[in-house]
């Protein structure tokens, strides 16, 4: 065999980068599909709830408002923020204790694609829960949704899951992997619930309300709830604004966090 | 092994130099790597040429794995340079001529060996076929298994499939049989040296010191982080000096100690045990005055204490 010590130029080809990305993604979906864990708990919890509670509401109408379809949108954003955190907080912290993502980083694997089979696996979870909800919604919940409203919750779901992506990334580099876990519910749990997503922040206490606008579940429930006419007196840019920036600041750390650490390592 | 044994008789050649020039494959000039105030690596130099089994033995934070990760690109050093085939390891594409198996705790368990191949091999230009990666990792018959339901021998070497799904010229493993049996620690030395055959070039690291002497054509000591010793398994066993002696005898410890180059005698209740570099006089004399001596045996230095020779001092 003759060895050379010049590197020969292997650059890849547009489709060969398409072949790593799709590759990617693929046994992200499946390894998350098969984590019975995650798929159950990030599948199984919205759906259970929005079956006892959001079904049982499917003749209460308040001021115009149908409980049961002002429910679907936030039991639709606490599974697509659920199965966004534990995927990729959870998910990451642990391929990072465990040296997998070290690894990786030792072949020519683009970082690009690690990142975005992940984002991409966690919004395909979001759709699969948001559909789910959608069909039991109207299947037995009295919900009526023009297809406009529920091209607008699938792109939503999207957005929403790109956005938790940027605190999942976050959290995966600052958090222990084996208590991820339990602080990403810790922090995701009281979230939602603070935000409105198990019951319409209306029938909470005063000062719990007052709480809800710095979370950013919250202006994500809002902009979901704007499908549907229900929204807040706050202005769409105003919830739209607040994500986007929720979004930049947990990049921002996280670039910041992975920065520092590849220093010193 | 003729080749250490020209070496053995020529002490004043390097080691088992090939008459032919050959370039290094990879290099590391002078190597500082600090963590704070540790110093992981301490101007090691290292050189790794075409076809060769090397093993970097040390104790434990020694720098082996610091110096591993240094060559792969995953960290820079400090001060000094590192190249691999003339590139600098830090830039991507150096890795696609590059195999690494790595001490992971676990890779994606739920994934199939068949998936992982899959995945790996896509991220190379030219990977080897998935045919020859389970042949040459003795995976066949496991394609289908999820990581999970492998046994640890299994998963060792699934990591080292994956180490060689891009056809590397330059393969690093480190630790490649920790935690092995020693049937899959031999299987895996066997597949390391068929891949060296081929013309690969490998760097592992080790603990084992049977490992470093069965497998290596060299042996880079390394402890605190610098090169201590280089040199093919003989050639570091014998800086290990003395050989040892093991027999029952009548005769005393104090008489054993005045015997010509005994360097200790150790009674145990039926035995002793003397160590000394010229067995051969110490055991003739020990014959002609004790006609009762029973279950001689005289085995040569083991690597481990030229190793503990190196390392302590």
């Amino acid at each position: 065999m003759a060895t050379t010590a010049i590197l020969p130029n292997p650059t890849r080809t547009a489709a060969q980068t398409l072949t790593i990305y799709r590759k990617e993604t693929k046994y992200e979906f499946l390894k998350l599909m098969r984590t019975r864990s995650f798929s159950l708990a990030t599948i199984g919890f919205p759906v259970m709830f929005y079956v006892l509670f959001g079904l049982s509401n499917r003749n209460s109408f308040t001021g115009g408002i149908h409980i049961a379809k002002y429910m679907l949108a936030g039991y639709a954003c606490f599974g697509l923020i659920g199965a966004t955190l534990f995927g990729i907080g959870v998910g990451l912290a642990g391929e990072l204790a465990a040296g997998w993502l070290e690894l990786k980083r030792a072949s020519p694997m683009p970082a690009p694609a690690y990142l975005f089979a992940k984002c991409a696996s966690a919004a395909a979870f979001g759709l699969i829960i948001v559909s789910l909800l959608i069909a039991i919604g109207t299947a037995f919940g009295g919900v009526k949704l023009s297809p406009i409203e529920i091209v607008k919750m699938l792109g939503l779901t999207i957005v929403g899951s790109i956005s938790f992506a940027s605190m999942g990334l976050l959290l995966a580099q600052i958090v222990p992997a084996n208590a991820a876990p339990g602080i990403v519910n810790l922090i995701y749990l009281p979230m939602s619930f603070l935000s409105g997503l198990w019951m319409p922040i209306r029938f909470m206490p005063h000062w719990l309300q007052g709480i809800a606008p710095i979370l950013p579940t919250y202006h994500l429930s809002q902009l979901m709830l704007g499908v549907f006419g229900y929204a807040d007196t706050i202005s769409r840019t105003t919830h739209w604004n607040a994500l986007i920036g929720f979004s930049l600041i947990m990049l921002g750390l996280a670039w910041l966090v992975f920065h520092r650490k590849e220093q010193n390592s | 092994m003729p080749l250490s044994a020209i070496a053995f008789e020529t002490e004043s050649t390097p080691a088992d130099a090939p008459a032919i020039t050959q370039q290094s494959v990879a290099t590391l000039s002078n190597i500082a790597k600090h963590y704070g105030t540790t110093k992981a690596l301490d101007g090691l130099n290292l050189t790794l040429r075409p076809g060769e089994i090397v093993a970097l033995l040390g104790p434990n934070g020694a720098g082996k794995t610091t110096a591993i990760k240094i060559l792969l690109g995953l960290i820079a050093p400090t001060s000094g340079a590192a190249r691999v085939f003339g590139s600098n390891p830090r830039e991507a594409i150096t890795r696609t001529r590059v195999g690494a198996m790595l001490q992971v705790a676990r890779i994606l368990e739920t994934l199939r060996v068949r998936e992982h191949l899959d995945l790996f091999r896509s991220y190379y230009p030219n990977p080897l076929p998935v045919a020859d990666i389970l042949r040459t990792a003795q995976l066949q018959g496991l394609e289908d298994r999820p990581f999970s339901q492998l046994s640890g021998g299994q998963k060792q070497r699934v990591l080292f499939a994956l180490a060689l799904c891009g056809n590397p010229d330059l393969i690093f493993l480190d630790e490649p049989t920790v935690g092995l049996d020693i049937e899959s620690r031999r299987a895996l030395w066997h597949q390391i040296r068929t891949l060296a055959a081929q013309g690969k070039t490998i760097l592992f690291t080790t603990h084992y010191l049977e490992e470093a002497d069965a497998l290596a054509n060299r042996i880079i000591v390394i402890n605190k982080g610098r090169v201590i010793s280089e040199g093919t398994p003989a050639e570091i066993k014998r800086i290990g000096g003395s050989r040892t002696i093991r027999c029952r005898t009548r005769l005393t410890k104090e008489f054993l100690e005045t015997l010509p180059t005994v360097t200790q005698v150790q009674r145990h209740e039926h035995s002793v045990q003397i160590s000394a570099s010229h067995a051969e006089a110490v055991v003739r004399e020990m014959l002609l005055l004790d006609e009762t001596l029973t279950n001689l045996e005289i085995t040569s230095p083991a690597l481990e204490d030229a190793f503990l020779a190196l390392t302590q001092s």
